[in-house]
């Protein structure tokens, strides 16, 4: 329709009207959208629900949407290449600019990661977000063997993220194993899930596994929710022991503990910054394992496979085989990262295994570029760190219940409206993610460089 | 010669193959010896490809038997045939595209002893000089030509004893065709290597192979040397009218 109006519209004086409707019609379209969903509001009215309307959001809402419209049109789209122009041109711009910072973002994101809890700023708060960062860049390394490196695509990862957290919980409150002991314990269990995963979705591909993987999913948290014999079902299991520091327990009373030891002052923080360094070392143990297995036969059998199964086969690899231990080495991941989720928590429920969380990891993993280890930190760190920012903005809530008149507004309902949104800007914006290249496993004399995707198809890359 | 010596490399006995319900390969019957090249042609669904990947395990023999080199192959799983020294180039070409030239190359060998890989990576880039110059780049960022070459070389480099190229042909343009069609040729006179090929370029595949065959709706109908099945009219009637 678009299209159409710009053709027909004569060159230069038409410009200004032509740009005038089209966001005229943008604005009708704003106003089909949101002249219910904003217009009209139920409220309780005596003797029953009455209606309230709020006919100035949606004016507020057409009024935003005809400038916005009118501006990019005037000032931003390119006459003649429309939208994507501007989009190729700011991600090429993006991509030059990010080159030289890339080889020193990495390094310099780790040794952040490791001097944070000394940091001034680091408050009990900021430690914590940290730990629910870290896990979910463990979460994500872990699942990216599985969807970005093997190209398995898995809708149920959570699955073995519960299987490592019930794996501890229940081997810790009934035999009372330590979580050291049990954290190797509890990736293998998930890794032999994975391999039970593995087994009947061998020849699915694409969206049939997909479904397939999404109903194990849900099956895993089916089962945890109903065996209430074993898991206590709906209720959860609490008193879930804390980890200990060599035998040294984080607590202000008693013979063995860690301020004791040291000779320091109790401080709670101890525990959380505790935490904080497990997290971090099974996240940069999982990094390490993965990059040394992608050099590896194995690894670049799993590259191959996300490319060819076909070709893989005459090649005289293995398939079957390679796609077993992709699952299992990435549930391994997801056992490790439920096991730390287990003892940090205390207490778990099958409430914390649903399918938003596989949502937010495959999230992650797609977004920071699959295959991409640096990629799937930044990606964690946006989104985790980013959704907790959102509950501490109180300038936003005071913003918005000034300004619209809207009662109780709180921006971290608005989580998955602003996740959404970032998806779709990402995938128009840099549609391979945030970083969209690889590294080759093998060259031939000094030359290294990085392999830019913007040189194949999507489909190919 | 010894007896083990003088029984074909590959035999394909009365094998036939179906797509569900569909027949796609009737009774075939051929055979490769050792060193020799060997080309099956047949216009677009003879069944060329089909025999190629049923050599490969799938579609699956229904009826018949593949024996290579004395062992019956008939429904192996395919890594295992590849295990036995076949190497293919499949049709399509089927490289890794977001993978470098390097590591399609790393990914052919993957069976082939480690020791080698030096050597047999300097000698398919003499093979084709072009995928030396290209070894940093993406596989899916070739040209048609350099991508079949890739796929060629690919199969080299798992240092098979049997070569299976699917169509090498396939949308190249003439002079490209002729220097691949010479490299197969020099790998045969050079090094003895068998090569099964199957390919709707008759011209070409039927003045390069020692004998061929010719498969229509998935049966053989005629069979004999290069040279014995160019001379033929219906060949030249079914294949090779309107120029080459």
């Amino acid at each position: 329709m678009t299209d159409a109006t710009r053709e027909s519209a004569p060159a230069g004086g038409g410009k200004l009207a032509e740009a005038v409707k089209e966001s005229a019609m943008a604005a009708l379209l704003a106003f089909v959208l949101t002249s219910l969903m904003l217009g009209v509001r139920t409220v309780d009215a005596p003797g029953g629900l009455g209606l309230q309307y709020r006919w100035h959001l949606v004016i507020g809402a057409m009024v935003i949407v005809f400038v916005g419209r009118l501006l990019l049109k005037l000032f931003w789209w390119k006459e003649d290449g429309g939208a994507p122009a501007a989009v190729g041109a700011a991600s090429g711009r993006f991509a030059t600019l990010t080159e030289p910072l890339r080889k020193f973002a990495a390094p310099a994101l780790v040794i952040f990661a490791f001097v944070l809890p000394f940091l001034p700023i680091a408050d009990r708060q900021i430690i914590d977000i940290g730990i629910l960062v870290l896990t979910y860049v463990l979460l994500g390394w872990g699942l990216n063997v599985v969807v970005g490196l093997a190209g398995l695509l898995d809708l149920g990862y959570v699955a073995f993220y519960a299987v490592g957290a019930y794996s501890y919980a229940l081997l810790a409150t009934h035999f009372g194993l330590s979580f050291w002991t049990v954290l190797p314990l509890a990736g293998i269990l998930a890794a032999m899930w994975g391999m039970i995963l593995g087994f009947p979705v061998l020849r699915l591909r694409g969206d049939y596994l997909a479904i397939v993987t999404l109903a194990f999913g849900e099956i895993i948290r089916v089962i945890l929710l109903n065996w209430v014999e074993v898991t206590k079902g709906p209720d959860g299991i609490s008193g879930i022991p804390r980890p200990s520091f060599f035998g040294l327990e984080f607590k202000r009373f008693g013979e063995n503990t860690f301020h004791n030891f040291f000779g320091i002052e109790y401080s709670s923080m101890h525990r959380i910054i505790f935490l904080y360094y497990i997290i971090l070392v099974l996240a940069m143990i999982t990094n390490y394992v993965t990059m040394r297995l992608r050099r590896l036969p194995v690894g670049r059998a799993w590259e191959a496979m996300r490319e060819d199964e076909i070709a893989c086969r005459a090649l005289g690899i293995n398939t079957t085989n390679t796609k077993l231990t992709a699952f299992a080495i990435g549930a391994f991941f997801g056992g490790l990262g439920g096991s730390f989720f287990a003892t940090r928590q205390g207490f778990i429920s099958p409430e914390s295994f649903t399918f938003i969380e596989s949502a937010i990891i495959l999230a992650i993993v797609v977004l920071g570029g699959m295959g991409s280890q640096f990629g799937v930190a930044v990606a964690a760190i946006a989104m985790i760190g980013g959704f907790e920012l959102l509950r501490n903005m109180d300038w936003v809530k005071g913003f918005v219940e000034s300004t619209f008149g809207i009662e109780n507004f709180d921006p971290n309902e608005y989580r998955m409206l602003i996740f959404g949104l970032l998806m779709v800007v990402i995938m128009v914006w840099k549609p391979r993610g945030f970083v969209g290249t690889r590294m080759p496993t093998i060259f031939l004399g000094k030359e290294r460089k990085a392999i830019s995707g913007d040189l194949v198809k999507e489909g190919e890359g | 010669m010894s007896a083990q010596a003088e029984r074909p490399l590959l035999e394909i006995c009365g094998v036939s193959a179906f797509y569900g319900k569909i027949q796609a390969l009737r009774d075939v019957d051929m055979t490769v010896n050792r060193g020799e090249i060997v080309t099956m042609i047949g216009a677009n669904g003879a069944g060329k490809s089909t025999l190629m990947m049923t050599i490969f395990g799938r579609p699956r023999a229904r009826s018949g038997r593949i024996i290579f080199d004395g062992t019956d192959i008939t429904g192996m799983p395919a890594h295992e045939i590849a295990r036995m020294g076949l190497a293919q180039s499949p049709e399509g070409r089927r490289i890794f595209p977001r993978m470098t030239v390097m590591e399609n190359l790393q990914m052919g060998a993957a069976l082939a002893d480690p020791e080698y890989f030096e050597a047999d990576l300097r000698r398919v880039f003499e093979l084709f000089p072009v995928l030396e110059k290209r070894q940093n780049q993406r596989g899916g960022t070739l040209s048609g030509g350099e991508q079949q070459m890739l796929a060629i070389a690919r199969a080299l480099m798992a240092r098979p004893r049997f070569l299976l190229l699917d169509e090498p042909s396939l949308g190249l343009a003439p002079l490209l065709v002729k220097q691949i069609f010479d490299v197969i040729r020099e790998l045969n006179e050079k090094e003895g290597l068998t090569v099964f090929l199957v390919e709707q370029n008759a011209f070409h595949a039927l003045k390069l192979a020692h004998r061929g065959y010719v498969l229509v709706n998935g049966r053989v109908t005629m069979s004999g040397s290069g040279e014995e099945l160019l001379a033929k009219e219906e060949v030249r009637a079914a294949y090779l009218e309107g120029g080459v």
